[in-house]
C-alpha cells in the first residue's frame, strides 16, 4: 500500500499529472490575461516529453554524480511533503505533531537543490543564479513560515490534520487568518521564483540562473520538480488557510482541486501584472512589509486564543 | 598586449554578449561587479559589420537606395529619407510639396510604430512581459497602416529619388484618422501608466542616469539627449521633408534617467499623433513625384533628419558619375553608443539590460569596421578593405581549395 501511496496516489503519478495540468492552467491564465491564446493542454507534458529525448551536456568540470542527484532530490522532496498535508479528509496520509514544519522543511529543499545546482554548474551565470536563490531563501522563509504557523498557533496544534480538523470545527476562525494568507501567496510567490520575484531566473540578466547548464532530462525533472512545488505549495495553503471538508471523500477531494485551482489563479494573476523587481527592493519589502504584518498575526492570534475560550 | 587581470576578492567578471538573452543584435558588455553593483564596464561593437556603404558605392544611386533602406529594420524609412533627400539636394531637385507631406506621415507612423516596439522591449527587460504584449498588439495596427500604405511592414519602399511611390487614398486617410482615435485612448493608459505605476517607476527611476553635461560631452542625440534635458530634434532644429509646416514640439525631461527616457518616448508618441491629425487634414494635393537624372552633378553633401532613435546623419560625394563616390552613415545608436559604459557603473546587474536598452540600441546599423581579437597572443587589430579582402582569399584557399586570387574585386 505503502508502494501505490508513493508512486500513484497522492505520490509521484498524481502529482506530476496536477502539476502539468496546473502548470498549463498557470500558463494559459497568462496567456489570456495577456491577450494571447496560451498553449494546448498536453503543453506542458510535450515539453518534458521533448526535454527527455534531447541530448543532456553535463559541463566537464562540475561532480557529475552532483549534478544527476540534484534534480531527482528536489523532485523527491516536493513530492514527500504531499503525505503530511491534509487533501480528501482532514486527516492526512501520515501524519505526527510538528509535521508543518517538516513540510516546509521539505519545501525548502528544492530550493536548496536549486542553489547547489548551480553553484555545481560552474558557470557564471549559473553562480550568479544560484547566490540570488539563497538571498532570495533568506528574504521570503522567515514571513513564510510565520505566516503558516499563525494559524497553527490559534489551533495549539503543530500537526497539519489537526490544524484542519480545528478549523473544521470553528470555520469562522479562518477568516482571522486572512492577513496571513497574504502574506502566504506573496511569499509563495517568491518561493517559486515566478515573476516579480523571478529574479533568480531572471532571463535577461543572468539567461537561466541556476538552471543554465542544465539541458535534457536533468532539466526536464527540474522543471517537474518546479510544477510539484507549485502543487504542493498550493496544497499547502489551500490545506491551512481554506481548510473546507465534507464528510464524502470524493466530494472533498473535488473542493480539494478547487481550492488549488483558486489559488494557481491568484498566483497567476499576480504573475501578470508586475514587473520584476531588484534583489535589493525584494530583500527590503519582504523584512519591511511581509515579516511586520506575519508578526502582528501571531501577536494578535495569541491574544485571540487568550480571549476565546478554545 | 592583454593585461593580466589581479583578481580582487568578491569582484566578478559578467560578460553580456555576444550572444545573451537580453540583446537582440550582437554587441559585448564586459561588466565588473562587486556583488550586485556594477563597479565598471566596457561596452564593444563590431560583430555585425555588412559593408554596407562599400556596397552602396558599386551601386547606382537608385540601387543604393534600395541598401540604404535596408541598414535598419525598424528606421528604415528614417535612412532612405535622408539619402534621397542628400541625392535630391546633390541633384538640385525640389520634390513636390505632396511628396514632402507623404515622406513626413511615413516618419511619424515609423516613430510611432519604433516607440511602440522599444516600449514593449523596455517592458520585457524588466520582467512586464504582459505590458510588452499589450503595446506590441497595438504595434500592430501601426504596421498595419504601413502595410496598406506602402506595400510593406518594413522596409516601406515609400521613398524614391524624386519623391514617393504610392499616393494616400481616402480609405488609408480615414483608416489613419482611426488610428489616431485608438493611439488617443492607448497612449492615454500608457501615459498614466508610466507616470503612475510604482513598480515601473521602482525599477526605472534613478536608473542609468545621464546628466545634461555628460549628455552633451558624449553627443547622445534623440530620445536619450532629449531625456536629459537637452533641447534637440532635427525636425525642428533643421527641418526636412514638411516638418518647416508641419512643426514638432521638442518633448524634453529633466530626469536624466531611464524613466525620463520612456516618458520622453510616450510623449513624442502623442506629438507623433497630433501631427499625423494635422497632416491628414492639411495635406497639399499635387504630383508626388519628379524625374531625377541618373548622373548626380559632382559635389558634396551633409543632411540630417530626425529617426526616431535620434539623429540620422549621412555624408554624401558624387563624382558626376551614375555611382556615389562615397556614404558615409551616421547611425543614432552610435552617438548613444559611447554613453553607455558611464550609464551603466554604479547601478545594479539587475539593471543593466533596461540600461542597454534605453538606448533603443541597433547595433547593425552602428557597426563600420570589424576589430580582430586574437585570443592567444591578445593582439587587437582593425582590418582594412584590402586585408579583409586577402583574408578571404586565403581562407577559402585554405579550407575549400578554391582560388579568388584571380578574381577582381573592386
Amino acid at each position: 500500500m505503502s508502494i501505490f501511496y508513493l508512486l500513484v496516489f497522492p505520490g509521484f503519478l498524481f502529482l506530476s499529472a496536477l502539476g502539468l495540468f496546473m502548470e498549463y492552467f498557470d500558463r494559459k491564465v497568462y496567456a489570456r490575461m495577456q491577450n494571447r491564446v496560451g498553449p494546448p493542454w498536453y503543453q506542458p507534458l510535450a515539453d518534458i516529453i521533448k526535454l527527455v529525448s534531447k541530448e543532456t551536456i553535463i559541463p566537464y568540470d562540475t561532480n557529475k554524480k552532483m549534478f544527476a542527484a540534484l534534480p531527482v532530490i528536489a523532485l523527491a522532496a516536493a513530492t514527500t511533503a504531499i503525505f503530511y498535508i491534509p487533501i480528501w479528509s482532514s486527516h492526512a496520509l501520515f501524519s505526527f505533531t510538528g509535521d508543518i514544519i517538516v513540510v516546509l522543511y521539505l519545501l525548502t529543499i528544492p530550493t536548496l537543490t536549486f542553489f547547489l545546482a548551480g553553484w555545481n554548474s560552474n558557470s557564471l551565470f549559473a553562480g550568479i543564479g544560484a547566490v540570488r536563490n539563497l538571498t532570495q531563501l533568506f528574504s521570503y522563509e522567515v514571513p513564510l513560515y510565520m505566516g503558516l504557523l499563525a494559524p497553527a498557533f490559534l489551533a495549539s496544534s503543530w500537526s497539519l490534520s489537526e490544524i484542519s480538523q480545528f478549523y473544521t470545527t470553528h470555520p469562522l476562525l479562518i477568516l482571522l487568518n486572512i492577513p496571513a494568507f497574504i502574506v502566504c501567496i506573496i511569499a509563495v510567490q517568491g518561493k517559486l521564483e515566478r515573476v516579480p520575484f523571478d529574479i533568480p531566473d531572471a532571463e535577461t540578466e543572468i539567461v537561466a540562473g541556476s538552471f543554465t547548464e542544465y539541458s535534457g532530462r536533468y532539466f526536464a525533472i527540474f522543471r517537474m520538480a518546479l510544477d510539484t512545488e507549485l502543487v504542493v505549495a498550493a496544497t499547502l495553503l489551500a490545506a491551512v488557510f481554506i481548510p473546507v471538508f465534507v464528510a464524502n471523500p470524493f466530494i472533498s477531494f473535488l473542493i480539494y482541486l478547487a481550492k488549488v485551482f483558486v489559488i494557481i489563479f491568484i498566483l497567476a494573476i499576480f504573475r501578470s501584472v508586475m514587473a520584476r523587481i531588484r534583489m535589493e527592493q525584494m530583500v527590503k519589502f519582504c523584512w519591511r512589509y511581509l515579516a511586520p504584518l506575519a508578526l502582528a498575526q501571531i501577536i494578535i492570534n495569541i491574544l485571540i486564543k487568550g480571549v476565546l475560550p478554545l | 598586449m592583454m593585461q593580466k587581470e589581479v583578481p580582487i576578492m568578491g569582484r566578478v567578471v559578467v560578460p553580456i554578449g555576444t550572444q545573451h538573452p537580453a540583446l537582440k543584435e550582437p554587441a559585448s558588455f564586459i561588466l565588473t561587479l562587486e556583488g550586485e553593483k556594477v563597479v565598471s564596464a566596457k561596452a564593444k561593437l563590431g560583430y555585425n559589420h555588412r559593408g554596407i556603404e562599400k556596397a552602396c558605392e558599386n551601386r547606382s544611386y537608385i540601387q543604393s537606395l534600395y541598401i540604404v533602406e535596408r541598414v535598419c529594420g525598424i528606421c528604415s524609412h528614417a535612412h532612405s529619407t535622408v539619402y534621397c533627400e542628400a541625392v535630391e539636394e546633390l541633384a538640385g531637385i525640389e520634390i513636390p510639396k505632396r511628396a514632402k507631406y507623404l515622406r513626413t506621415v511615413v516618419c511619424e507612423l515609423e516613430r510611432l510604430h519604433s516607440h511602440l516596439l522599444w516600449l514593449g522591449v523596455a517592458a520585457h527587460e524588466i520582467g512586464f512581459d504582459t505590458f510588452f504584449m499589450y503595446v506590441w498588439r497595438d504595434r500592430e495596427k501601426v504596421m498595419d497602416i504601413l502595410e496598406n500604405f506602402c506595400g510593406n511592414r518594413v522596409n516601406y519602399g515609400i521613398n524614391t529619388l524624386g519623391g514617393v511611390r504610392r499616393d494616400l487614398t481616402p480609405e488609408i486617410i480615414e483608416d489613419i484618422k482611426n488610428l489616431c482615435k485608438l493611439m488617443d485612448e492607448r497612449l492615454k493608459i500608457y501615459t498614466d501608466l508610466a507616470m503612475g505605476d510604482a513598480t515601473l517607476a521602482g525599477r526605472l527611476a534613478k536608473v542609468g542616469r545621464l546628466s545634461k553635461e555628460t549628455a552633451i560631452q558624449y553627443g547622445a542625440v534623440g530620445p536619450v539627449a532629449r531625456a536629459s534635458g537637452v533641447a534637440i530634434d532635427v525636425r525642428v532644429n533643421d527641418p526636412f521633408a514638411a516638418y518647416d509646416e508641419v512643426k514638432a514640439n521638442i518633448v524634453v525631461d529633466d530626469n536624466c534617467d531611464v524613466f525620463g527616457r520612456v516618458l520622453v518616448r510616450v510623449l513624442e508618441m502623442v506629438d507623433s499623433v497630433r501631427m499625423l491629425r494635422f497632416m491628414m487634414d492639411n495635406i497639399p494635393d499635387g504630383t508626388i513625384s519628379v524625374k531625377v537624372p541618373r548622373k548626380i552633378p559632382a559635389g558634396e553633401v551633409a543632411h540630417r533628419v530626425e529617426a526616431p532613435r535620434g539623429e540620422d546623419a549621412y555624408f554624401l560625394a558624387s563624382n558626376g558619375t551614375e555611382k556615389p563616390e562615397r556614404i558615409r552613415m551616421r547611425a543614432p545608436t552610435e552617438a548613444n553608443w559611447h554613453a553607455i559604459a558611464h550609464m551603466l557603473e554604479g547601478d545594479y546587474l539587475a539593471d543593466s539590460p533596461i540600461i542597454i536598452a534605453a538606448i533603443d540600441p541597433c547595433y547593425s546599423c552602428t557597426d563600420r569596421a570589424i576589430q580582430i581579437n586574437d585570443l592567444n597572443t591578445g593582439k587587437q587589430d582593425i582590418l582594412n578593405w584590402q586585408q579583409l579582402k586577402q583574408y578571404s582569399i586565403n581562407w577559402h584557399r585554405e579550407n575549400n581549395g578554391i582560388d579568388f586570387a584571380k578574381l577582381k574585386i573592386k
